[in-house]
């Protein structure tokens, strides 16, 4: 089987993607599932606001899940799931495994889309014994929304954005305390509501400029070992369960096997503002392109990938050589991060910026070979969220010339 | 309280070196117990260690240590290949970073001829980065043992186990020996929290404990003093960096820190050296993952680019002496098997060998059994061979074999349904990762966690897998 246009990952990104190249009429669109069910993270975050900027209401992520994969089937899309790409050389075709057995397919399009995921304590280095009772968000969210787990006593977070607030309600819907949530910035990356609820609500402190230094217990977590990292003082917190939160990072093996040019910055493909990698037909979307942005941004950028799709369906152009964007300490990632002739407005009409440390009215400034491509004010740029960069400047890029290079000028901290 | 099985042998620890030695003695007409206290076979320092198949050349020579894992590395090379048990025979790059390391190269050498291993050869500087580019600069030497390889920790020992259940011989996990005590006449009474056993031999392969369980019997011959060794296992994506195992130049306490491919397609990095109170601090330490990512970054830089899957941590049995703690009383028919370290792995099937022949000079009678053990073959695990989720003719039979639960590693339901009713079934997360790769890749169980716990679940509900109950009952006598 072999259809023109291949989607791999059916979460947000990849479900809008299908939906709308349904919708501008390219036939034989494939989205392949690893996982039982398509739907991707909302399938098992039970709490509301999802659904927002896409659908423009607002749906729990299991409501959202089965919505987006309505959508998708009605448009004509059809949804292979329990299958997974396990092979794909530079130069071959993507290499399937499924119940149904062992197949290729070669299309002319593949939009990525396999999300990404948060690092877990081993990839974080937190020292200690190995006890049951540690996870990432994700997990936990599987454990108490799609099988029904009681997990009870006490739990500590780790963390302190959109997702670690998210996980105090999973907690309690597992009958769980969140008995603390840390984070060693020096305040919490969400919104003052979400931690004024944790604190009012749940009852929940949130120590900021700490690090979690050991996790012990022979069986189960018994405690965690805090350290404070301005005194370097340390104190026990007892508790059973501890929930790494947020850390994204790319699940980008399938791009490094398919020979993708990587931006060092996202740890995802780079790709223009067309979405396009470094590989002719492949496109990227949503957030196996960078840490996690929320799903409806996520599906926004499946909608922008499927438009370029149906461009490039049309004439089959690909870019040669872009000029790449590169961006400087304490910024973290641009995206996207390189400037191709011809690639239109980014999704959303904007390039996404993250910094890795908190800063008030940053000037940023975007130059190439020490010309000023542009220059401004943002309000603040918070570690873990992204700041919106005009787009604009790309028409000045020098496609000839170096790359070009986003940094602070100045900014208070 | 219940009573065991009486034995002809009674073998006290489940690590790779009582399960070979069981696994030895179950080739002849013997009924054979093999208790391990723990949860799961191999469990102990057998799981967490450099699982480098060892030629023997940096032995001491002349020691029993030298002699085993010489003639070990032969028998369990061709035990894993013929029972399916990952390796990969990489050879081995020693590197000098200094000239004092390099004024080593010749004692290295003549140990490594005197211990019947002719093949080491020095390279020049050239070589060594023709071979090796990612290596980080600044060595002055190298040394390449061509036959060093690298083998899986976990399918070894459960290979051994298997074909000790497949044999109709006694397995009894969860089950710690808390007394010995002789039998008038001959023979041993053995107390364990669930029960006692008799047995007319009795070996002592407890490991970390095998000096508690020497003096049991009266000894106090030496002292385990656990030595604990850090490990850092990163990504798969890092496995093309690095095509040897690049080995350091050893010092009296330590071989120090090396760099190596894994049977899975990871690399690791490690182990440290610490002598460690307790016989269950299997803790890591913020001190010795710095350690290792220094000592890290300036071997190989580009590898601490990658991202850190695992960290694991393994004590090794270490001892007050240098040799392995091997002796045999043939008048009372029993046999102490302690001190094994690091080279346990490699030299296991030769000390199963050597303690067997012991055991028949002091009267064991070792008849072949009347039927062959049938023909055994593992489940593969490793890297380098064919996994079900690659093999279509499997799938299209079982498709079970074709449903991916864990990505990352790519496991399949059809092989964690295996690893659950398996002759020595996993009971528990750990077991069913040792024996399937199972939550034992980078998101560590972000996406698969909560759906391998429901199936580990559904497994103890249908009372499968939790084998000391069920089996010791069948058992009691």
């Amino acid at each position: 089987m072999s259809g023109p246009v291949v989607i791999v990952g059916g979460g947000p990104a990849g479900l809008t993607a299908a939906r709308e190249l349904g919708r501008r009429g390219v036939r034989d669109v494939v989205v392949l599932e690893r996982e039982l069910e398509a739907g991707g993270i909302p399938r098992h975050a039970g709490h509301q606001g999802f659904g927002l900027r896409d659908l423009r209401r607002p749906l729990s992520g299991p409501a959202y899940a089965k919505a987006l994969r309505r959508f998708a089937r009605d448009a004509g899309a059809e949804l292979l799931t329990e299958t997974m790409v396990t092979g794909w050389s530079p130069d071959g075709p993507l290499e399937l495994t499924s119940p149904a057995g062992r197949s290729t397919l070669d299309p002319e399009a593949v939009i990525l889309a396999g999300g990404c995921r948060e690092r877990p304590r081993s990839a974080r280095l937190v020292p200690g014994s190995r006890p049951s009772g540690v996870m990432t968000t994700a997990t936990l969210q599987q454990l108490v929304y799609l099988k029904g787990a009681r997990l009870g006593g006490r739990a500590l977070i780790v963390g302190a954005e959109h997702v670690s607030f998210s996980a105090i309600m999973t907690l309690a819907h597992g009958g769980a305390r969140a008995v603390g949530m840390t984070t060693e910035l020096p305040r919490h990356q969400s919104l003052a509501a979400f931690r004024a609820g944790a604190a009012f609500r749940y009852r929940t402190p949130l120590w900021t400029r700490t690090a979690v230094s050991a996790i012990l217990g022979r069986r189960r977590v018994e405690t965690v070992e805090l350290t404070d990292l301005d005194d370097g003082s340390t104190r026990a917190v007892a508790c059973e369960t501890v929930v790494f939160t947020a850390d994204w990072i790319p699940d980008n093996e399938l791009a490094l096997m398919g020979g993708l040019a990587m931006d060092p910055g996202t740890r995802g493909p780079a790709v223009d503002a067309a979405l396009r990698t470094s590989r002719p037909g492949v496109f990227g979307a949503g957030n196996v392109l960078h840490g996690a942005e929320t799903a409806d941004v996520a599906a926004l950028s499946g909608w922008h990938a499927a438009q370029s799709v149906v461009h490039f369906l049309g004439r089959g152009e690909w870019p040669a050589a872009p000029v790449r964007v590169e961006c400087r300490a304490p910024l973290e990632w641009v995206s996207p991060n390189t400037i191709a002739p011809g690639a239109g407005e980014p999704p959303r009409g904007r390039f996404a910026v993250r910094a890795r440390e908190f800063l008030t009215r940053p000037r940023i400034e975007i130059a190439q070979d020490a010309r000023t491509l542009w220059s401004g004010h943002l309000l603040r740029l918070v570690p873990g969220r992204s700041g919106r960069l005009p787009h604009d400047w790309t028409a000045a890029v020098d496609s000839e010339g170096g790359p070009v290079s986003v940094f602070v000028r100045s900014a208070r901290g | 309280m219940q009573r065991g099985s009486d034995s002809d042998v009674l073998i006290v620890g489940g690590g790779v070196v009582g399960c070979a030695i069981a696994r030895e003695l179950c080739c002849f007409d013997l009924r054979v117990t093999l208790l391990e206290a723990g949860a799961d076979i191999g469990a102990g320092t057998s799981k967490a260690n450099t699982a480098l198949l060892h030629t023997g050349f940096d032995a001491k020579p002349g020691t029993l240590e030298a002699q085993l894992v010489v003639r070990g590395y032969r028998l369990l090379g061709d035990y894993a290949d013929r029972v399916g048990i990952p390796v990969e025979r990489t050879g081995a790059l020693l590197v000098a970073w200094d000239e004092q390391q390099l004024a080593e190269f010749p004692e290295i050498v003549e140990r490594s001829r005197a211990n019947g291993y002719g093949a080491i050869a020095e390279l020049s500087v050239e070589e060594l980065y023709r071979r090796e580019p990612e290596l980080g600069p600044g060595a002055v030497g190298a040394l390449e043992v061509p036959d060093e390889g690298l083998i899986c920790p976990f399918t070894t020992p459960l290979a051994f186990a298997t074909e000790v259940v497949l044999a109709g011989c006694e397995l009894q996990r969860g089950t710690a020996v808390e007394g010995i005590e002789r039998v008038p006449g001959g023979g041993f009474r053995v107390l364990t929290g669930r029960g006692e056993w008799r047995t007319r031999f009795l070996v002592n392969a407890a490991g970390l404990r095998s000096d508690e369980i020497d003096r049991m019997l009266g000894y106090a011959r030496f002292t385990v003093t656990p030595r604990r060794g850090e490990l850092i296992v990163f990504d798969k994506l890092s496995r093309s960096l690095v095509s040897h195992i690049v080995l350091a130049v050893p010092t009296k306490v330590t071989k120090g820190v090396l760099i190596a491919p894994t049977v899975f397609g990871n690399v690791m990095l490690g182990p440290t050296a610490e002598d460690v109170e307790r016989k269950d601090d299997t803790s890591s330490t913020a001190l010795g993952l710095a350690y290792l990512r220094s000592e890290g970054r300036r071997i190989m830089p580009a590898l601490l680019e990658h991202e850190v899957t695992a960290v694991y941590v393994g004590l090794r049995a270490a001892t007050e002496h240098v040799d392995y703690q091997v002796s045999i009383h043939a008048d009372e028919g029993y046999a102490c098997v302690g001190g094994i370290r690091s080279t346990g792995l490699s030299a296991s099937m030769a000390i199963a060998e050597h303690v067997r022949s012991e055991l028949g000079e002091a009267g064991l009678e070792l008849s072949p059994r009347a039927e062959p053990l049938p023909e055994l073959r593992m489940p593969n695990i490793g890297e380098r061979s064919e996994r079900p989720y690659q093999r279509g003719d499997l799938i299209d039979r079982d498709p079970e074999y074709g449903r991916i639960v864990c990505f990352c590693e790519r496991v399949t339901r059809g092989e964690i349904r295996d690893a659950l009713a398996a002759p020595v079934p996993a009971v528990d997360l750990d077991g069913l990762r040792r024996r399937t790769r199972a939550h034992m890749g980078r998101c560590q169980g972000f996406f698969c966690g909560a759906e391998l716990a429901a199936l580990l679940g559904a497994a103890g509900e249908r009372g499968a897998p939790h084998e000391p109950a069920g089996a010791a009952a069948g058992a009691g006598g």
